[in-house]
């Protein structure tokens, strides 16, 4: 066997409900349900997501669960949490975009200075 | 129709790692106007904020040392490929980054005496290697650097801007192409000079320490705009990559900083010590390179000693807690979040792609054979050969970037501003347009599912071994992804952040980077440092040379050349 084919722990499962839409006003949310393994991610989840099921689903990433990039902050069941080092757990959870900023499209927000834009 | 957004500037630096930042600033303090860009955010996107630990520069703070001892050392971990003129740019120049750095207000790490730590990293003679506790080096080096870029008013930033290719007019470069990925606007940068510091293609491997952005587009991008690659088989399979249990909120990168400060033991599934089996002195101290751990790790399991998920252990039980929390400070925590707790059990660690150490060939001012194109940082090959040393990125990256943004100022102030050329612009403009939307809804596989497969096809065929057949087998589907898989993707039509958009790009530039990899992988048939072919177990002189690729009429073409000895010196 090579190394990473093999599951770490039996395969649960998590049901992601997503905000989708480019505003906080026009939009709606919409449910995936994602396999995983103990110890995963709701980043991992969301890039399982995009692979499998949905891949115009708008995040921001870009250091991948090495929490450095500090791209992947959202509100995670109602707290601002990074997306890399949330875990993934059986049952529901709630994702939205961060409050106070502007909503570009999903879970991407205008947040970046504006100074580096045209 | 999207309207097209028109810019112009003296240098444009594309990719906001540590390389270009440094390349920015260097270019305005040379009297240039500079245009910044990154896909992602500029200096948080890229593999330089991931950098744990590691830096090295002569310093001698620590003991005695010369910056000719560190090429030396360089040149030995190169395996005899190293052009020696970069490596020696590279050693001599890392010292004057460092302390540059420092004023800048990057907080080295220190002894109780007030010097700058510095630690003997593997295949160092000396202690050389400079840190930012804790694990906090890139981070820190970033932080700096974006501060820097921030105050400068000659250099205009743009975050979330796509580099899709380079315009070149009478095979020289006058500009770029790409879009915003924000809006999918494509962009026109004219520039009579263009510095590439887009990083290495490791993201185009399944494991992998690369953050989401290291497609290998520098690469494809360079090769489409007439520049030679040189030695791109040699890519950097990481040893001590972390492998289980699953651990978040800490780069996959950690246990050889660990190791460095710790030393820590790295055991078979039997619980054995295996490193004395492949050469390395008995005792827990850690000396072996990569390329060698990384040997010694695959072979060890291969032949049917690997632990649970098919790594071996690696084990900090002999250490005590208090020395554990004196090494890793708060990083402890993060362990802790993880179930792990180094005092009770070993983590499994197993190689994982890191570092490309072939790229674009440039000479001592970081300029490609196009004039106006210079590269800089991982993307730039030659000065680290068949293998890099633990420590070498980093000064690579500020110091090939600093020499890239003077060179590429002082070419621009005698070119002036070239004659734009819409008709070389314009089909990579309507590119954009014309993928943006393609196929949607008719069911073909979506950028994300394409970049998928070659992650995984590059992992299992073109790894740290490699044979003749496995590597056919690799060229020939890459060769067919980037002919027919490309046209058959379904591309959202989302203008707002379309990452199958930039996905779709990243696979265009980086498929032919993959497809060049393989290829300069199967044409050098023997092993030497990262390039290990079963087929061909013996490192031959008859290779030591440097293999240079260059895409002729769409096809690529190889051929291999003495090494560039010190030509300067």
């Amino acid at each position: 066997m090579r190394a990473s084919d093999k599951p770490a722990s039996p395969l649960k499962s998590a049901r992601l409900k997503i905000w989708r839409g480019t505003s906080r006003d026009n939009g709606r949310y919409e449910e995936f349900d994602v396999p995983f393994e103990d110890g995963d991610s709701v980043l991992d989840g969301l890039v399982r997501i995009r692979m499998q099921q949905q891949p115009d689903l708008a995040i921001r990433f870009s250091c991948f669960n090495a929490n450095v990039c500090k791209e992947c902050t959202m509100l995670i069941d109602g707290e601002v949490q990074y997306a890399c080092i949330a875990k993934l757990h059986p049952g529901l959870i709630q994702l939205d975009p961060v409050p106070n900023l502007p909503v570009l499209r999903d879970l991407v927000t205008d947040s970046l200075s504006h100074k580096e834009r045209f | 129709m999207d309207e097209v957004i028109e810019l112009a500037t003296d240098v444009l630096v594309a990719g906001g790692g540590a390389a270009g930042m440094f390349a920015a600033v260097a270019a305005v303090r040379n009297g240039a106007k500079a245009i910044l860009i990154d896909k992602n955010v500029i200096g948080r996107g890229g593999a330089s904020i991931m950098a744990q630990m590691t830096c090295a520069a002569a310093l001698g703070e620590a003991e005695p040392d010369d910056p000719q001892l560190h090429l030396a050392d360089t040149l030995e971990a190169g395996r005899g490929l190293c052009n020696e003129d970069l490596a020696a740019l590279l050693c001599e120049g890392a010292p004057q980054r460092i302390r540059e750095l420092e004023a800048w207000k990057v907080n080295w790490a220190r002894a109780d005496d007030g010097k700058i730590n510095q630690v003997k990293a593997p295949g160092h003679s000396r202690k050389r290697c400079v840190y930012v506790d804790f694990l906090s080096t890139g981070a820190a080096i970033c932080a700096a650097l974006r501060n820097k870029v921030s105050r400068n008013s000659d250099i205009r930033r743009l975050s979330n801007v796509s580099l899709t290719d380079v315009v070149t007019r009478d095979g020289e470069a006058i500009g770029a192409v790409g879009f915003d990925v924000e809006s999918a606007a494509p962009i026109m940068i004219k520039a009579p000079a263009v510095v590439l510091a887009l990083g290495g293609m490791t993201k185009m491997f399944k494991r992998t320490t690369s953050p989401n952005n290291l497609a290998g587009e520098g690469v494809g991008i360079a090769l489409r705009a007439g520049a030679r690659l040189i030695d791109l088989e040699f890519l950097q399979f990481y040893p001590n990559g972390h492998l289980a249990p699953r651990m978040v909120g800490l780069d996959p990168t950690t246990w050889e900083p660990t190791r460095v400060k710790l030393g820590g033991r790295l055991l078979n599934g039997n619980g054995e010590e295996f490193l004395q089996n492949y050469g390395e002195a008995q005792g827990e101290r850690y000396s072996t390179t990569r390329d060698a751990l990384t040997y010694a790790i695959y072979k060890e399991v291969e032949s049917g000693r690997g632990s649970p998920h098919a790594g071996v252990y690696l084990s900090f039980q002999h250490i005590g807690e208090s020395a554990l929390r004196a090494a890793l400070g708060p990083v402890i925590e993060i362990f802790k979040r993880n179930n792990i707790d180094l005092t009770r059990q070993p983590v499994e660690v197993f190689p994982i792609a890191h570092y490309q150490m072939g790229g674009v060939e440039v000479d001592t001012d970081m300029a490609s054979c196009v004039p106006g194109l210079y590269a800089a940082g991982e993307l730039a090959g030659g000065a680290n050969g068949a293998n890099r040393l633990s420590g070498n990125a980093l000064p690579e990256a500020l110091v090939f970037g600093e020499r890239a943004g003077e060179k590429a100022a002082r070419f621009a102030a005698r070119r002036k501003a070239p004659a734009w050329d819409m008709s070389a612009a314009l089909p990579e403009v309507e590119l954009i347009r014309a993928v943006r939307g393609q196929n949607e809804g008719r069911g073909g596989p979506s950028p994300t599912a394409l970049m998928s497969d070659v992650k995984e096809l590059m992992w299992h065929k073109v790894g740290p071994f490699r044979t003749a057949r496995a590597l056919n087998e690799a060229h020939d589907r890459l060769c067919a992804m980037r002919e027919r898989g490309l046209r058959a993707a379904a591309v959202s039509r989302e203008r707002v952040h379309n990452a199958s958009l930039v996905e779709w790009f990243e696979l265009r530039n980086g498929l032919l980077a993959a497809e060049a990899l393989a290829l300069s992988a199967l044409n050098r048939r023997e092993s030497r440092g990262a390039h290990q072919r079963d087929d061909f177990p013996e490192t031959s002189a008859q290779y030591e040379k440097n293999q240079r690729l260059s895409l002729t009429n769409g096809k690529l073409v190889s051929s291999f050349e003495g090494v560039e000895r010190a030509r300067l010196r």
